[in-house]
């Protein structure tokens, strides 16, 4: 890292390109990969951690954007919900959210994909607890929840996996 | 509003000795930053009163669960997810893990740390009771020096440690010696996940037949600090945990804690649901 006045060099992968991001050391990551890379996708909703749209993948761990410094992700892999359909093809989550009514207004959707794809590779075939548990960070202010541990639970039939 | 952000600065030592270098060299300057998920929430709501900090994250020496024959010991930057995934900790503590489990929500469990939890000394945390229950030691070092502290002697009042502006806690450490007791915990909360507490409550007794030979009752939220009601405990110390010594014990308690009205509920129903928790304790043992 070189520090040049009040900003340093953050190297890291994001969505599987290695980046150099240029920012102040305690920037927020969410700030940092909205403005400096225009991935505008993970977004701000309480900005204190409280709510989970800014939810995003560090090193395979769910983690609010909101509160990393960017400083914390020097060497890291980092998946923001860009990254989440991979060679053009959606996820089985969020074909299902678009299928059986996950998604409303949408502010809280990427959010809510990312924590649910991260979800399914810990728990490839969760129990509806967990469903709930693992989405329990992350609010919606439309749906009233069950269409989403719908969508969730759905996402894991095979013929979903298949798709 | 909003941080300006260049009147901040945050460096990240290459290790622990270079942490403590600086610190020893400029003593009250840098603050330690772990996860961050406290210090970035006052950040980002402009009411971040440090300027310079020094993050922690990176540090080797911090991390880790050692499994040794009479302890369990934590690096400082033990995350609430390790916590919940280690196994010694899910046979033998847990308290400790239930606590994990109820702070925040996954995205807060794989950042909040156990030693950035100890160094906020919120008197809400949910960890702390917890530790008061399992007798906690806490390593602390500074540049040439280590020493170990009961964690119960750590905090002195709101927001008051023993910890001065060049050391660091390292470790955490918790004796194997009551995975025999029976042990309770319960987060009273507005919701079950990414609440603050209303009241914690952790609890756990050595009963020999039907006899508490010894007890832990620690709470949160209901004083300036997490604290151990001690007085409640050598009440109920060699009682059978029966109905005839419940309304004596639920008012020891109500005289040693000191709850307070604020934005997430009020003293008076803080003291009854203190009680309240307590009953259950006592139920649970006979059970």
């Amino acid at each position: 890292m070189r520090e040049e006045a009040h900003k340093v060099q953050v190297q890291c992968e994001v969505n599987g390109q290695a980046v150099t991001l240029e920012a102040h050391p305690m920037a927020r990551l969410l700030d940092v990969l909205r403005e400096n890379l225009r991935l505008t996708g993970t977004k701000e909703g309480c900005g204190e951690g409280e709510c989970g749209a800014c939810s995003i993948e560090v090193n395979g761990e769910l983690v609010n954007s909101c509160l990393v410094p960017v400083l914390h992700v020097d060497g890291a892999k980092i998946r923001t919900i860009e990254g989440v359909a991979e060679h053009g093809h959606l996820h089985a989550v969020q074909r299902t959210f678009l299928t059986r009514g996950g998604a409303q207004c949408g502010i809280c959707t990427p959010g809510m994909v990312v924590a649910s794809v991260n979800l399914l590779r810990r728990h490839p075939d969760p129990t509806e607890a967990e469903i709930r548990e693992g989405l329990s960070g992350n609010l919606c202010r439309c749906t009233g929840y069950i269409k989403i541990f719908e969508s969730v639970n759905a996402a894991c039939r095979p013929k979903e996996r298949r798709a | 509003m909003r941080a300006y952000l260049p009147g901040y600065e945050m460096d990240a030592p290459r290790d622990l000795a270079a942490a403590l270098e600086r610190m020893t060299r400029e003593p009250g300057v840098w603050k330690p930053l772990a996860g961050g998920t406290d210090l970035m929430v006052l950040l980002q709501a402009g009411t971040l009163s440090h300027k310079r900090f020094l993050s922690l994250w990176g540090l080797p020496e911090l991390r880790g669960i050692e499994v040794g024959r009479e302890h369990v010991t934590l690096g400082a930057l033990t995350t609430y997810t390790e916590i919940r995934r280690d196994q010694t900790l899910q046979r033998e503590f847990p308290l400790l893990c239930r606590a994990a489990a109820e702070t925040g929500a996954v995205a807060t469990q794989n950042r909040g740390t156990l030693g950035g939890n100890i160094a906020n000394a919120s008197p809400a945390a949910d960890s702390p009771p917890a530790l008061l229950v399992y007798d906690a030691e806490l390593e602390i070092v500074s540049r040439g020096r280590v020493r170990w502290l009961p964690y119960h002697a750590f905090s002195s009042g709101y927001k008051q440690m023993d910890l001065a502006s060049d050391e660091l806690i390292r470790r955490i450490r918790l004796s194997r010696t009551k995975s025999e007791w029976k042990q309770h915990y319960r987060k009273v909360g507005t919701r079950r996940a990414q609440a603050i507490s209303k009241v914690c409550f952790a609890a756990a007794a050595h009963l020999e037949g039907e006899r508490m030979v010894d007890v832990r009752i620690a709470f949160g939220s209901v004083a300036p600090t997490v604290v151990r009601a001690a007085q409640t405990e050598q009440l109920l110390r060699g009682e059978r945990p029966a109905p005839g010594i419940l309304r004596a014990a639920q008012e020891t308690l109500s005289r040693e804690i000191m709850p307070i009205d604020d934005m997430r509920s009020t003293a008076r129903y803080r003291r009854q649901v203190a009680q309240n928790l307590l009953a259950e304790f006592l139920e649970f043992l006979s059970q």
